[in-house]
């Protein structure tokens, strides 16, 4: 569960519940550059994943992306949490190409876009999350079963409202969301795609964790690890 | 891998620097990845802009040049352009006239190409696309992300580069490209996977014996493997396959491309060509015009695509017409 403390709570703005921590600027900046550091730590495992049923370029297309987002990050020090996924999306849309830049930029746009300048509320933070997955369906067109990012993140998001209406806070609504997208990765195993390279493949794609979804994981999962 | 490179994360930057010293026709802009043409048409006219992942060159580059693209935007190797990319050409060739965005059926290529439209459009710059999506080795599908745009990619910038050369406008030009695309159906042997450099290794691995038929032209698996047979059996299956999927008679014209993947020597795709004549003139089909040699290619794999595109009169006309780039030249 979460521990809270007025610094967090964002000079005094924020709510006043120790369940209600409120995702401020540094907090959705340590976020980022967790992620940063999981994509440069998982890099082979995602190319290999997406070698399998694509074309072998997701852990390298992501990694660019988030370095570039690093010396954006470096450079800027944004205002508020909606500032620091703003960048975070319009950096990866500039950077990465493929389908994973746009998807995963359109997302962080969302995101940044949906926050309010203040700290956000878990529940404010949900409603930025579900922002961001429209953005993924809205371009990509995915709906879940395809095989596809939108397999994790539609389970992480359900679990993150779940756990924000029973009253968690960020930290307990991040873990389940966490643990609700690594499963949804799993799950992908067995599906056939019926979007992006891999569906090519056909039936030929069965039987392979998808690497849009893997990389969807390590966002929630650096998420939970650094609200936690 | 052996590889002509300095190292893998240079390659895309090293090769359009020598685009820039070897096609003083061509603007290169290095740091944004902008290929252009060094003089700008004497009229308005509409633009075309195409790009995709490197490693299929002479696509999109090697087509910049008046009759065909005023503007190419290479990715990184097998991975399309970003937005900005195809903003910045977009404004550079844009004379007024429009922009005519032609785009390759990839999942990557149609969001990078539909975001750069909707910033384009924003700044008041008048823009179409063609999706090219000409491969029938995949299903067009609700189960599929539809099928890849090929060799059909090379006629669309051809033909209506030639249309929008005579200042045809925008809403005509786009029109024209769609057609060749619905007229267009590909399908595609290959005798090797592609190394990608940042990769290393091959795609897939393929036994000495064995072909992947339906490849794609991303190092990604095709739809089926088989035993190698004599060129004349392949061709023959390949013929038939794009033919199942065409809407063309015994009577009909057509343009033939026989395109290399990039490591098959041009003595075999003759050869490949022989037969796909012979097979042809068995279905009463007729080449109207012929195209050989290495247009859309997949880095070093060895393999051939066929494209066939039913003909008629005026797209022979536009086919026919001049152009200057450095990989299509016809005066």
């Amino acid at each position: 569960m979460d521990h809270d403390t007025p610094d967090h709570a964002g000079a005094g703005t924020g709510p006043s519940t120790p369940e209600a921590r409120a995702l401020d600027a540094p907090l959705a900046e340590a976020w980022i550059r967790a992620l940063a550091a999981a994509v440069d730590v998982h890099q082979r495992e995602l190319t290999d994943l997406d070698s399998a049923i694509g074309d072998g370029d997701h852990g390298s297309n992501l990694h660019r992306g988030f370095t570039a987002v690093l010396a954006v990050l470096d450079a800027l020090q944004p205002a508020d949490a909606g500032a620091v996924l703003g960048r975070t999306g319009s950096t990866l849309i500039s950077k990465v190409g493929g389908a994973s830049g746009p998807l995963y930029g359109s997302a962080f746009r969302a995101m940044g876009a949906a926050l309010p300048p203040s700290p956000a509320t878990p529940a404010e933070f949900a409603g930025a999350l579900a922002a961001g997955l429209a953005a993924v369906r809205r371009l990509g067109g995915a709906a879940p079963g395809d095989k596809t990012l939108v397999d994790a993140y539609t389970p992480a998001l359900a679990a993150f409202e779940r756990a924000v209406a029973g009253g968690a806070g960020l930290a307990g609504a991040a873990s389940a969301a966490a643990e609700a997208a690594e499963r949804g990765m799993r799950a992908t195993t067995p599906l056939q795609a019926r979007k992006g390279r891999a569906s090519y493949l056909g039936p030929r794609s069965i039987g392979h964790q998808d690497p849009g979804a893997t990389s969807t994981a390590l966002l929630f999962r650096t998420l939970a690890d650094v609200t936690g | 891998m052996k590889k002509l490179i300095n190292s893998p994360e240079s390659v895309l930057a090293d090769a359009l620097a020598g685009v820039a010293a070897a096609h003083p026709e061509l603007a290169v802009d290095v740091p944004n990845r902008v290929i252009t043409r060094a003089v700008r048409p004497a009229a308005p006219k509409v633009a075309l802009v195409s790009g995709g992942g490197s490693g299929h060159e002479p696509l999109h580059g090697g087509f910049v040049g008046p009759g065909m693209l005023d503007a190419a935007c290479p990715g990184e190797v097998f991975t399309s352009p970003v937005p900005d990319q195809v903003l910045t050409a977009a404004r550079a060739v844009d004379s007024g006239a429009g922009v005519l965005l032609v785009v390759k059926n990839y999942t990557g290529d149609v969001m990078n190409f539909r975001l750069a439209a909707e910033l384009a459009a924003e700044e008041g710059i008048e823009v179409r696309t063609v999706l090219v999506d000409d491969d029938v080795a995949v299903r067009d599908s609700t189960w599929t992300a539809g099928r890849r745009g090929t060799g059909a990619t090379v006629l669309v910038e051809k033909i209506a580069g030639a249309l929008a050369e005579r200042g045809a406008p925008l809403a005509e030009v786009a029109a024209v490209g769609e057609r060749v695309n619905a007229a267009s159906r590909s399908f595609a042997v290959a005798l090797t996977a592609a190394t990608v450099p940042a990769a290393g290794k091959p795609g897939f691995d393929l036994p000495e014996d064995e072909i992947e038929v339906g490849v794609g032209i991303h190092g990604e698996p095709g739809r089926r493997r088989e035993k190698l047979r004599p060129a004349r059996e392949l061709a023959a299956e390949v013929v038939d396959t794009v033919l199942a999927d065409h809407d063309l008679a015994a009577g009909d014209e057509v343009i033939a491309l026989v395109n290399g993947l990039g490591g098959t020597p041009l003595l075999e795709l003759y050869i490949v060509f022989g037969e796909v004549a012979a097979r042809l003139a068995e279905h009463g089909v007729t080449i109207a015009r012929s195209l050989v040699g290495n247009f859309v290619t997949s880095l070093d794999m060895a393999g051939f695509s066929l494209t066939l595109t039913k003909a008629d009169a005026g797209l022979l006309e536009l086919w026919d017409a001049p152009v200057a780039t450095p990989a299509l030249h016809r005066s």
